[in-house]
């Protein structure tokens, strides 16, 4: 697909920021098209908020170039500023004003024509499900409610390009998938370009694009699916009768690799499904179970930088960490 | 200059003032104290000055301190907002650093105006007589001069990233302020230096105004400092000053 200029959202070429000696965002350059999810994926202290600063104009970058909407960051910040909403990484909402009020100032700040400003105000507040709440001084709301407060805050002006930091930070599993669930209709329903920062890989599942940076640096790019071929396949493990039979069958047959652990026998195919009806085929009645692991973004992580995205953070289950020792023995 | 911005910044300190009524009562503390108690008191060591008491002297330099302590701690805010986060919301607004500052300083003019006027009503209490035209003047002076204190604690502000200087800014701006202002002793008697300092002083300046216009009668020892003209040009222009210095610094990025 090629796309003219008019269609691209947001451009950054070779962006250098260094503060004093750290070089936080090392020479980056991307596009994003209008309409789509942009997801920046990288572990703490990667250089997303800072990109993401320097973009929205609250930080000058030390060398390079970053447009939105056409205009420069540097030269036209006054445009830029009225073509994007952002949802910082911190909250930014004044806590001793209700929800309402701090809407009501956003309108203003961003020059919506009084006429419409209460009809925008509460449709917004309606989106986020919090109209019935709106008059609650926002120190009593939860984590959540604050955060799709200020997802609504900033589609108020209808930005064309909405910037979340790390959108979901520090709310419970359901309360997260409320968000995504919202924040992926935004594109359709507000006309928006997203650009949105995380480390919860499997959230950034929602995106059409991703960009995986680190030590600010972007060290892979593409859509999800693109990304996940890096690892070079679905993982199938499989238990049998007999193993040393199997094993060396599938090295001969099939021409793959396997590894063997905790009496399964693990492979990386191209194409996990057309896979296992060759296994089962050659196998016959040796097999006893088959099971088929999709690489996650994590995988791709792993394999890009021979980390997990966030040591601290523990894959879903035991399985993922199964298939994740399984690449790591592999590559 | 972006006329909603501002309206909706002023608007904000607004409500959070009515909102908290015990920060007036807390604020109204601070000025009565000084008037009733300390002023009383150091009276009875100062004689009365071509017909002015000493309680009398001093309420210009009172509503000087009401102004000067509301002002900054209004404007002083901003460092709370920057601590909290809301700064960026207002940063990243299409809004000119210039509107920001004009909104901020509005916010302190009215919240210390309201307070000025409501110590200002306690004049007859201390046997003064003024007339409408007194009040009046008394009145656009406070507002004066509470515009530049307000524009002077935004430029305060932007030296500090954290509340945790709160104290800093107190025991080394605020009080030396209102002590080197001429509230409670006219600044002809300080010694050198300490004039020097004190003429350094926008607060200096609006309480001389304040002076010439409840106090017209006045002499001796307890004389004006300054003409009343050179007074009100001090606050205007340091008022522009502070509010083109505080837009500067607010365009400031790292
Ligand atoms: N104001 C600053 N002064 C000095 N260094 C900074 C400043 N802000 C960020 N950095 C450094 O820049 C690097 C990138 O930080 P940044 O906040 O962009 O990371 P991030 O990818 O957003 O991380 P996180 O996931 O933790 O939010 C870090 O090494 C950080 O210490
Ligand atoms: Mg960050």
């Amino acid at each position: 697909m090629s796309h003219s200029e008019s269609n691209i959202a947001i451009k950054v070429k070779n962006l250098v920021k260094r503060y004093n000696h750290i070089l936080a965002v090392n020479d980056i350059s991307f596009e994003v098209e209008e309409g789509t999810i942009f997801g920046f994926l990288g572990p703490n202290g990667a250089g997303k908020t800072t990109t993401i600063s320097i973009l929205c104009t609250l930080l000058s970058a030390t060398s390079g170039n970053a447009y939105i909407a056409g205009y420069d960051c540097t030269k036209y910040p006054s445009e830029v500023r009225k073509s994007i909403g952002i949802v910082f990484q911190d909250s930014t909402l004044d806590k001793d004003l209700t929800a309402y009020e701090n809407l009501v100032f956003h309108a203003y700040l961003y020059n919506v024509p009084k006429s419409e400003i209460k009809n925008r105000v509460e449709s917004v507040l309606h989106f986020v499900n919090l109209y019935e709440r709106k008059d609650e001084l926002v120190k009593k709301y939860s984590g959540g409610m604050k955060r799709k407060l200020e997802v609504a805050r900033g589609l108020i002006h209808k930005p064309q390009v909405l910037f979340l930091d790390e959108p979901t930070l520090g709310l419970d599993p359901q309360s997260r998938a409320n968000l995504w669930d919202f924040i992926t209709k935004l594109p359709k329903e507000h006309n928006v370009t997203i650009f949105m920062t995380t480390h919860y890989m499997d959230e950034a599942e929602v995106c059409d694009k991703i960009a995986i940076i680190d030590n600010g640096k972007i060290i892979a790019s593409g859509s999800p699916e693109e990304l996940k071929k890096i690892v070079g396949g679905d993982v199938v493990s499989i238990t049998t009768k007999d193993n040393l039979y199997a094993r060396k069958h599938i090295e001969n047959l099939l021409k793959l690799e396997v590894l063997e652990k905790n009496n399964e026998l693990y492979m990386t195919c191209n194409q996990g499904e057309t896979c296992i009806p060759d296994l089962i085929r050659s196998l016959g009645d040796k097999v006893l179970s088959v099971k088929i692991q999709r690489p996650t973004l994590n995988d791709v992580f792993l394999k890009l930088t021979g980390k997990t995205i966030r040591e601290d953070y523990a894959p879903e289950s035991n399985s993922t960490k199964e298939s994740i020792r399984a690449y790591r023995r592999k590559h | 200059m972006e006329l909603n911005a501002v309206y909706v910044i002023v608007a904000r300190e607004f409500k959070k003032f009515v909102r908290e009524k015990s920060r007036l009562f807390s604020a109204l503390a601070r000025p009565l104290l000084w008037l009733f108690i300390v002023g009383a008191g150091i009276s009875r060591l100062v004689p009365v000055e071509s017909g002015v008491p000493y309680t009398q002297f001093i309420f210009p330099g009172i509503l000087g301190m009401t102004i000067l302590f509301s002002s900054i701690f209004s404007s002083i805010s901003i460092i709370w907002d920057k601590e909290f986060g809301f700064m960026k919301e207002i940063l990243v607004a299409p809004v000119s650093r210039f509107s920001i500052v004009v909104g901020k300083a509005l916010s302190g003019t009215i919240v210390s105006t309201i307070q000025a006027v409501i110590i200002l009503a306690l004049f007859p209490f201390l046997g003064l007589k003024l007339n409408v035209i007194q009040i009046s003047e008394a009145i656009i002076i406070c507002i004066a001069l509470s515009f530049c204190i307000s524009a002077l604690g935004i430029v305060i502000a932007t030296f500090y990233e954290s509340y945790e200087s709160f104290s800093v800014i107190m025991n080394f701006i605020i009080m030396p302020m209102f002590f080197l202002s001429g509230a409670m002793y006219p600044v002809r008697m300080l010694p050198p230096v300490l004039q020097f300092v004190s003429k350094l002083n926008p607060l200096t300046y609006g309480i001389d105004a304040i002076k010439h216009v409840i106090l017209p009668s006045i002499g001796g020892r307890m004389s004006y400092d300054f003409s009343f003209h050179t007074s009100l040009i001090v606050i205007i222009t340091t008022s522009v000053i502070f509010v083109f210095f505080g837009a500067k610094a607010f365009e400031r990025k790292d």
